[in-house]
């Protein structure tokens, strides 16, 4: 069953639990009914306790949980009529990056997705959800098509970080991301963003430019890695270097909406998203739709103005009076 | 490796035998150089043109007519929006960097004229923590851009930053869609904006307004870049190749306009700004 982090190993064992006796009562004929209910009921009292109080750095564990929906996880449960559309039409289709058209409650939205892989085959091929310029590219491309055809533009981010290598910087990593952050804050159409596992710094940015960002209950958004941040400011990655690093920079949901950097939490089904994808799907389409049809029925020139006075206003700062 | 060290300590110690205040030896090339004559050069090294960091004071006299005639902004401060908890607090840290410094924030910003054309004028300093962008750095710049598009005048920025600063957290994160979305609008009012990269400008800064000149020049074998060296080499675990990341390279692969030494870049700016703002169509 699934792997879990440190945290919630006692949650591991009760699952385990559980499934040997769904194994026995299937294979044996026992009567287990008493026992698996009881069972059960504390395997939700211990997710409860557990997601209620996790700290900074388990929060980081649960964003980046191998069981977490990814995100045509979530296309495919949350989007009908799914059509995926490839390629930056210059140099090749970035894999982090999936991007097509898809409708939402019958109506047509451009998608634009970060993806990352289950396993190391599709990590390979997805490289971690770390996308190069091209990605970005392609990204902008989309956007401009859903421009084109007046049609609202819904943005899924789950990234560590924009790609740091070689081919990315030889083709302007920073250009395609600047370009993007640009570009984004003066297209015609609606933006909605929705932070559903990490959000890693410029390289989820990069797509992020809108005029409402909604964000997982246990999803992050942050301008480093704890790791980063441990490395650089404590020069050691250890655990509790990590551990002051997420908590010093603010990188919760909860903290988020407090610094009024996204505009509305949504809460996950107990225990987390990755014990239940259809029921954070549920949750997210619910959002995503209500938060579009706000959206949808403002004109163009105000939405601009809001997307604009929305980034405009975003820092704290002394002075200037 | 530990042979090599010990030498460079040798030349260490006959440097502190000559009057710090008079001599100075080149980074790159080691050569002895008289510091007043290493000025009147603009801290361009005589002997191998090496571009030594200067502050945005000296950009600012060196691009403009009468240096900055308005400084605008210089009361804007850090606030410790996050109080932040690291090794060093925060709080300290900017002390700090202020008293070293001489100025509230890691950028200088306001107005004055390139060969008598107006303009909106920004230089980064990257004594003041690294020129890291925080709260500060990005409404300054916003506030710049903004005030360009107000007076219908071009706006010039001289980057030199770490990336963002991180002590500010996602905050400082949001400073790259802050001034990228305000250089949105000087784009869409028809006014040019030339970014000139110096030495070394890398992360947030470069992947927002930096990389975003209707114009890039870049000064001589400045260090460029998305990402730190050093973070690409601990990805790719490889040593990266000579060059990598420098202007040459950006210039080679398309991604700046051109490279401009120093003591040439207010000529280029003008010649520039004549182009797109100057005379009937």
């Amino acid at each position: 069953m699934a792997s879990h982090e440190e945290f919630e190993r006692s949650i591991g064992d009760v699952v385990a639990q559980i499934g040997k006796l769904k194994e026995m009562a299937s294979s044996g004929g026992l009567d287990v009914e008493t026992e698996l209910k009881k069972l059960e009921s504390r395997l939700a009292e211990l997710r409860a306790e557990t997601y209620a109080n996790v700290t900074p750095l388990e929060q980081v564990q649960i964003a980046r949980h191998q069981q977490r929906p990814h995100s045509l996880d979530m296309i495919e449960r949350i989007f009908t009529d799914f059509i995926e559309l490839h390629g930056d039409r210059g140099f090749r289709d970035d894999p982090a990056v999936v991007t097509g058209w898809g409708r939402l409650a019958e109506r047509s939205v451009m998608v634009i997705a970060q993806q990352k892989g289950r396993n190391t085959k599709g990590n390979l091929k997805r490289n971690f959800a770390m996308m190069h310029p091209e990605g970005y590219r392609k990204a902008l491309r989309m956007m401009r098509q859903a421009e084109k055809f007046r049609r609202p533009i819904i943005s899924l981010i789950d990234t560590p970080a924009a790609y740091p290598g070689i081919g990315a910087e030889e083709r302007g990593q920073s250009e395609a991301i600047a370009r993007n952050l640009l570009e984004m804050s003066l297209i015609e159409t609606p933006i909605l963003v929705a932070v559903i596992g990490e959000g890693g710094s410029g390289g989820a940015l990069g797509l992020s430019v809108g005029d409402r960002i909604i964000m997982l209950e246990h999803a992050i958004y942050s301008v480093i890695s704890p790791e980063g941040c441990a490395s650089i400011l404590w020069k050691e990655n250890t655990e509790e270097a990590r551990s002051k690093a997420a908590a010093a920079l603010k990188l919760t949901a909860p903290d988020l909406k407090r610094l009024g950097v996204i505009d509305e939490l949504i809460e996950e089904p107990k225990g987390g998203a990755h014990t239940d994808w259809d029921g954070a799907a549920e949750i997210l389409s619910e959002a995503l739709q209500r938060n579009l049809d706000e959206l949808r029925s403002l004109p163009v020139d105000q939405l601009l103005q809001g997307r604009y006075e929305k980034f405009r206003a975003m820092g704290v700062w002394g002075g200037g009076e | 490796m530990a042979w090599f060290r010990r030498e460079k300590k040798k030349i260490g110690g006959q440097k502190r035998d000559l009057p710090p205040d008079v001599w100075t030896k080149c980074d790159k090339c080691g050569e002895i150089l008289y510091r007043e004559k290493l000025a009147d050069n603009l801290d361009v090294c005589p002997e191998c043109g090496h571009h030594f960091k200067i502050p945005p004071d000296d950009y600012a006299k060196l691009l403009l007519d009468n240096a900055l005639e308005e400084e605008h902004d210089a009361d804007l401060h850090s606030v410790d929006p996050l109080e932040f908890v690291g090794p060093t607090p925060y709080a300290d840290r900017y002390a700090r960097a202020v008293r070293q410094v001489g100025r509230a924030e890691a950028v200088l910003t306001g107005r004055g004229h390139v060969d008598g054309r107006a303009v909106l004028f920004g230089a980064m300093d990257f004594r003041f923590i690294g020129g890291s962008m925080g709260s500060v750095v990005g409404e300054k710049i916003a506030r710049a851009t903004e005030r360009a598009v107000e007076r219908q005048e071009p706006l010039i920025l001289v980057s030199a930053s770490g990336g963002a600063r991180m002590m500010e957290g996602v905050l400082s994160l949001m400073q790259m869609a802050k001034t990228s979305s305000a250089l949105g609008r000087l784009h869409k009012a028809g006014l040019p904006y030339i970014s000139i990269l110096t030495h070394p400008t890398t992360g947030g800064v470069t992947a927002s307004f930096a990389m975003l000149g209707d114009v890039i020049i870049a000064e001589p074998g400045a260090l460029i870049g998305f990402a730190g060296p050093r973070v690409i080499e601990q990805t790719i675990g490889q040593e990266l190749p000579d060059g990598f990341q420098r202007s040459e390279f950006l210039l080679e692969h398309g991604a700046i306009d051109m490279i401009v030494p120093r003591p040439a870049l207010k000529d280029s700016v003008s010649k520039l700004l004549g182009h797109m703002v100057d005379g009937s169509t």
